[in-house]
């Protein structure tokens, strides 16, 4: 473990795996709820933490890289279930990525669970990770202009749920009526990072 | 209808809603936003009688106008701009009150970019997590200004200061930003980081709410691709694969993979908010403290 100061007020604190980075989430979330970490903002990502809004970063770093993580609790929370129509337009390039039938890719896709890693690219979209290594996929060569909202979609090792129409350069495997962001809702994610989500598949042929 | 509301006459080149945005939202991939000039919004607010975080209005270097339904006290401040009332000079940086259906004009900056102007009672649009700010990049908050736009307002909490002109800093006519290496520095050569700390840049047109862009000698990197996308904060100065700085404002990305080769500090990012495009930029280094 790294932990690195970024300006005088947060530090990044890297590991040398998603799984890793999403154990020391947990523990930095859980040090927060027990008043033992006072900070404005804990930024999972893919091998990093980043905290923000530290009074003392460097202080921090010495007793973070000086401790052991413990690995994440298993989540008693329940799994968000999405519904989705397996008919994306990439389904079949992702399919000869996988060397399996369409079905087949919805089948798989379907019966992993996945687990929000962390969050970005647009209030509410969660990169999902869950799939072994031997399903990651390129992004497209050329990326759609607009990506309909709901659009279920993978890249790399992610599977994601684009919140609203975007441009983008994932995979789309799917379509889900899920709404993933609503700022009227309460709370106004379906997914934050931790959260555990499984794919339903609805009207296969 | 409310008579506590501005009608939107002239909207300007872009002009909107901001206060102290919503941070702690970032994991959920919401920016933080809020005014790029903080202290100027919460020194027009505190001329107009707000509290520091109203809302105010926030505009790109032409101004905009606006009708008042009821009579209101109103502060213009940030980038020095004229003023008026009916088509009369009224006072820049201080509280001027503005009867019901007259028409204030806060005219193209002097120098500087962006104008804040408080209104008593603060703009009452509803907040969206917490904030009412307008969020450029997530498009979270009220849409920007349009002619015609009817903005709420909120009933004035207390009196409005007693002064002539507040002290305001000028817009910088060299931008001078102390940066704190790190955290990604070892992905750059040693020398793209004295040419980044001792070379000029300039501020480039394409500067927005999300970053200010620079124009200038590109730095070279160490380490080639991208890395695993991470946490960004405020005043991170990113560098793009065209070498060239962009140093992260209020509505910038929660999460990025082009390296951050340092960070600027926070009293730097008025000044930042205020440098008009081709305005020359230094990056001073600093050490952690």
């Amino acid at each position: 473990m790294r932990a690195l100061p970024v300006g005088d007020s947060a530090l990044l604190v890297e590991v040398s795996s998603g799984d890793e980075a999403q154990a020391l989430h947990a523990e930095l979330l859980r040090r927060r709820a027990e008043g033992l970490l006072t900070v404005r903002e804990i930024v999972p990502a893919a091998r990093t933490v980043l905290l923000d809004g530290l009074d003392d970063p460097v202080r921090l770093a010495s007793e973070l890289t000086a401790s052991e993580v413990p690995p994440a609790p298993r989540r008693e929370q329940a799994v968000v279930d999405i519904p989705v129509h397996y008919d994306g337009p990439d389904l079949a390039d992702v399919a000869a990525h996988w060397r399996v039938g369409e079905r087949e890719v919805a089948r798989i896709h379907a019966e992993t669970e996945f687990t929000v890693a962390f969050c970005g690219f647009a209030p509410g979209f969660g990169y999902l990770t869950g799939l072994p290594p031997r399903y990651d996929v390129p992004r497209r060569v050329t990326p759609r202009t607009a990506v309909p909202a709901g659009s279920v979609a993978l890249a790399g090792a992610y599977t994601g749920v684009y919140p609203r129409s975007s441009p983008g350069g994932w995979q789309l495997i799917g379509r889900t009526e899920s709404v993933l962001w609503d700022h009227a809702r309460v709370p106004a994610a379906l997914l934050s990072p931790g959260t555990r989500v499984r794919f339903v598949p609805v009207g296969c042929p | 209808m409310t008579d506590r509301a501005l009608v939107v006459v002239r909207a300007g080149a872009l002009s909107t809603v901001q206060d102290r945005g919503r941070p702690g939202h970032a994991h959920l991939g919401v920016p933080r936003s809020g005014a790029l000039d903080i202290p100027a919004a919460a020194l027009v607010n505190r001329l107009v009688g707000n509290a520091p975080e109203a809302a105010v209005l926030e505009t790109t270097v032409n101004g905009c106008a606006l009708r008042p339904r009821s009579t209101v006290t109103v502060a213009v401040g940030g980038a020095p701009c004229p003023v008026t009332v009916d088509g009369r000079p009224v006072a820049w940086g201080a509280p001027v009150r503005v009867p019901a259906g007259a028409l204030l004009d806060v005219g193209t900056v002097v120098s500087g970019v962006r104008a804040y102007v408080a209104v008593s009672g603060g703009i009452t649009v509803d907040p969206v997590l917490g904030s009412r700010s307008t969020d450029l990049l997530s498009g979270l908050g009220p849409a920007p200004l349009t002619n015609g736009t009817v903005l709420p307002l909120g009933n004035p909490m207390g009196l409005h200061a007693h002064v002539d002109v507040a002290p305001q800093p000028a817009p910088p006519a060299e931008l001078v930003l102390r940066v704190t290496p790190g955290p990604r520095d070892d992905w750059f050569t040693p020398d793209a980081f004295r040419t980044f700390t001792s070379r000029t840049y300039r501020v480039s047109p394409a500067s927005n709410r999300i970053g200010l862009r620079t124009e200038g000698p590109a730095l070279g990197r160490a380490l080639p691709g991208e890395l695993p996308s991470e946490g960004m904060v405020l005043g991170a100065v990113q560098v793009p694969p065209d070498g060239r700085p962009v140093v992260f404002l209020a509505d910038h990305p929660t999460t990025g993979g082009y390296p951050v080769i340092a960070v600027v500090r926070t009293q730097d990012l008025q000044a930042a908010a205020q440098a008009a495009p081709g305005t020359p930029v230094r990056f001073i280094k600093t050490r952690h403290h």
